[in-house]
């Protein structure tokens, strides 16, 4: 049982306030994301829960065991640095085997060990040659094949796929994703990156100012989010919130009336851009610029006046200045507090 | 074509001065040393000045208390410098007023070290002052004798220990610096132990600031002088006191020339031996 328990957790550097005060539970065999833009204090958290800084208040838990005076090496767990921290003078081999050594593991156990995560992570043909002579993204292959190869109960990874391109980044993903399943580690999975986020994990905290707005599976924080931020933060492109005004609970777009959660002043409507449908009839929307995707045609365009993206049909016959009409799907529309940006329940 | 001669020619003026300033020095003392008078008066190739520096009554004295003093002297200093460099990883406010404070003895000439360790440990000096008040010796008794090479020899080596380490810190330190704080987490994060990180992490990183260090050192430790002569005088011989004495007492620079060889071969010898062991593999950065 390794699960990972973050209690009101805080963290200032001088006067910058890195970590305000941040819960968070990964249960045991869990994948965590920890989801945002750069400099909202993910690096910080993850390092807190290593043990690499120490938090200015709150507790870390691992396995149950308060770990909070603990040094990073009496707490059971393995780590990809964002920036690899590779080991120069050690070759890619020394490198993987490099905490199965310090564990005093048997030769026969770690020379195993290292050509099953060097298979893994397509490192083979490296094992003999030293950092510097390897690009970032097979540095970066390196850092994660040395986490793997401990098989830690507890794995922290921060950002351990920026590195690669896109191609073999889908690779790893899915190869991660099943390796780490398959062995049940609980995973705090550190990315800036949405749509890796999405793919990977169980369940995704996302991370803004030192603060977690919002923590839950990937499909719930893709329909329901919980702030504006997150709304625009997740999906890709990200959802449209259009500023409207509700009277009698009501809220009127072009020719469309929405019934809205709260009854009278000013709200934000959000809507994926998949949520919509063209059709003869509904709220008008001023065609400016038609993307084609292959998969569909992304537009852009203005409702009332109000910036927004469409997905359609790729063979959508229209031309920018044509004047479509949108038929939303009320069922998939959320409302924001047009002040706060906060979720509106109803 | 430019920019593949330009580094050489920008190069050119300080490689030509340091040819000029320092190797026609080297060339003409090995004349020197080499060159002896003839049968006719004029002067000859010859070994002559070298066998005489050999049959020097305490030429092997000399030998021995000069290797003496760098066997035991550099690697005093080289474990001590690098504990007080480690030591200072670990502080953070004061830090390089500690370090200022450390090099202190850097700011002083070696003669003048020499004379601050005779002061102390001469007939009247400080310790016998001390032994005295506190009851452990009686009256004045001298230490630095030729009877006593023992304590001389010890005496010498705190003074360059108190004088000298510092320079060893200083590049020591520097190197550490120089090393990212990333290596020792990873380590850590893995479960190295203090030691281990210390042995596996930051010694290997470390090596081209300790090859610089050790040849430093040892290269000035075969030229040790100033320091010997204040504590020792011609009681305690080194291959450097030797050739002074040979130059100023004897007016026999051939013989003072051959000194001055051995020791530059000496100091040569050993920075190739750090070269060697100490090198980093080319791939390894
Ligand atoms: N060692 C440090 N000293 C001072 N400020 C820091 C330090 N580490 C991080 N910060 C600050 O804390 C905030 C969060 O940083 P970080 O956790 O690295 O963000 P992220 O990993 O999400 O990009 C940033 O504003 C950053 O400038
Ligand atoms: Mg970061």
């Amino acid at each position: 049982m390794a699960e990972i328990v973050i209690d009101r957790v805080q963290k200032s550097f001088g006067a910058t306030l890195a970590l305000a005060s941040v819960s968070l539970a990964v249960a045991d065999g869990e994948f965590v994301a920890l989801l945002g833009p750069s400099g909202c204090g993910k690096t910080t958290l993850l390092r807190i829960v290593a043990g690499l800084e120490t938090q200015d208040g709150g507790r870390v838990l691992i396995g149950g065991k308060d770990v909070s005076a603990l040094p990073p090496r009496a707490r059971g767990i393995a780590m990809v640095f964002q920036n690899y921290a590779v080991f120069p003078h050690m070759n890619v081999r020394a490198n993987i085997g490099f905490g199965l050594r310090m564990a005093g593991a048997e030769r026969a156990r770690i020379a195993r060990q290292v050509e099953r995560t060097a298979a893994l992570l397509h490192l083979e043909p490296l094992l003999e040659r030293y950092p510097a002579q390897l690009s970032g993204g097979q540095r970066q292959r390196v850092a994660v094949a040395r986490a793997l190869a401990v098989e830690p109960q507890v794995l922290l990874m921060d950002e351990p796929l920026s590195n690669l391109d896109a191609l073999l980044r889908l690779e790893m993903r899915a190869e991660l994703k099943a390796i780490l399943h398959e062995a049940g580690t609980t995973t705090l999975y550190v990315t800036h990156d949405q749509t890796e986020a999405m793919g990977l994990a169980d369940r995704i905290a996302i991370l803004q100012g030192g603060h977690i707005v919002q923590t839950d599976r990937p499909a719930i924080l893709y329909r329901r989010p919980a702030t504006r931020f997150v709304g625009g933060f997740i999906g890709s492109p990200p959802m449209n919130f259009l500023a409207t005004e509700a009277s009698g609970g009501h809220v009127g777009l072009g020719a469309l009336r929405f019934a809205c959660p709260r009854a009278n002043g000013p709200v934000l409507l959000g809507l994926r851009p998949e949520d919509a449908t063209i059709s003869e009839s509904g709220m008008g929307f001023e065609l400016a610029v038609i993307e084609p995707m292959g998969s569909h045609a992304l537009l852009t365009g203005r409702v009332d006046g109000q910036m927004m993206r469409v997905v359609a049909p790729p063979d959508l016959a229209a031309r920018p200045g044509d004047l479509l009409h949108l038929r939303p799907d009320p069922a998939r529309v959320v409302w924001m507090d047009a002040t706060t940006g906060e979720a509106i329940n109803a | 074509m430019r920019s593949r001669t330009l580094p050489y020619l920008l190069i050119a003026p300080a490689s030509l001065l340091l040819a000029v300033l320092f190797l026609w020095p080297l060339v003409q003392t090995a004349f020197l040393a080499f060159r002896a008078p003839g049968p006719l008066g004029v002067d000859v190739w010859s070994l002559a000045h070298v066998r005489r520096m050999v049959s020097d009554f305490d030429f092997h004295t000399a030998l021995f208390n000069t290797l003496g003093l760098v066997v035991v002297v550099v690697p005093l200093q080289f474990i001590l410098a690098l504990t007080m460099a480690s030591m200072l990883r670990h502080i953070r406010a004061g830090r390089s007023l500690v370090l200022w404070i450390w090099s202190i003895p850097l700011g002083i000439s070696d003669l003048a070290a020499g004379l601050v360790w005779l002061a102390i440990l001469s007939e009247r000096g400080y310790l016998n002052t001390v032994l005295h008040a506190v009851g452990i010796i009686s009256g004045p008794r001298s230490w630095l004798t030729y009877e006593t090479p023992g304590v001389l020899f010890a005496a010498i080596v705190a003074t360059e220990l108190w004088r000298a380490t510092a320079i060893v810190l200083v590049i020591l330190v520097a190197g550490l610096d120089m090393i990212p704080r990333e290596y020792a987490e990873a380590a850590e994060v893995f479960g190295a132990t203090p030691w281990q990180r210390f042995r596996r992490i930051t010694l290997p990183l470390l090596r081209p600031s300790i090859q610089t260090a050790l040849i430093l050192r040892t290269v000035l430790a075969f030229e040790m002088f100033a320091t010997v002569i204040a504590i020792g005088g011609r009681n305690f011989p080194v291959l450097a006191s030797k050739a002074y004495n040979w130059q100023y007492f004897d007016q026999n620079t051939g013989v003072a020339a051959a000194y001055a060889l051995v020791i530059m071969g000496a100091a040569i010898g050993a920075t190739l031996v750090y070269l060697r062991l100490l090198r980093s593999p080319e791939q390894a950065r």
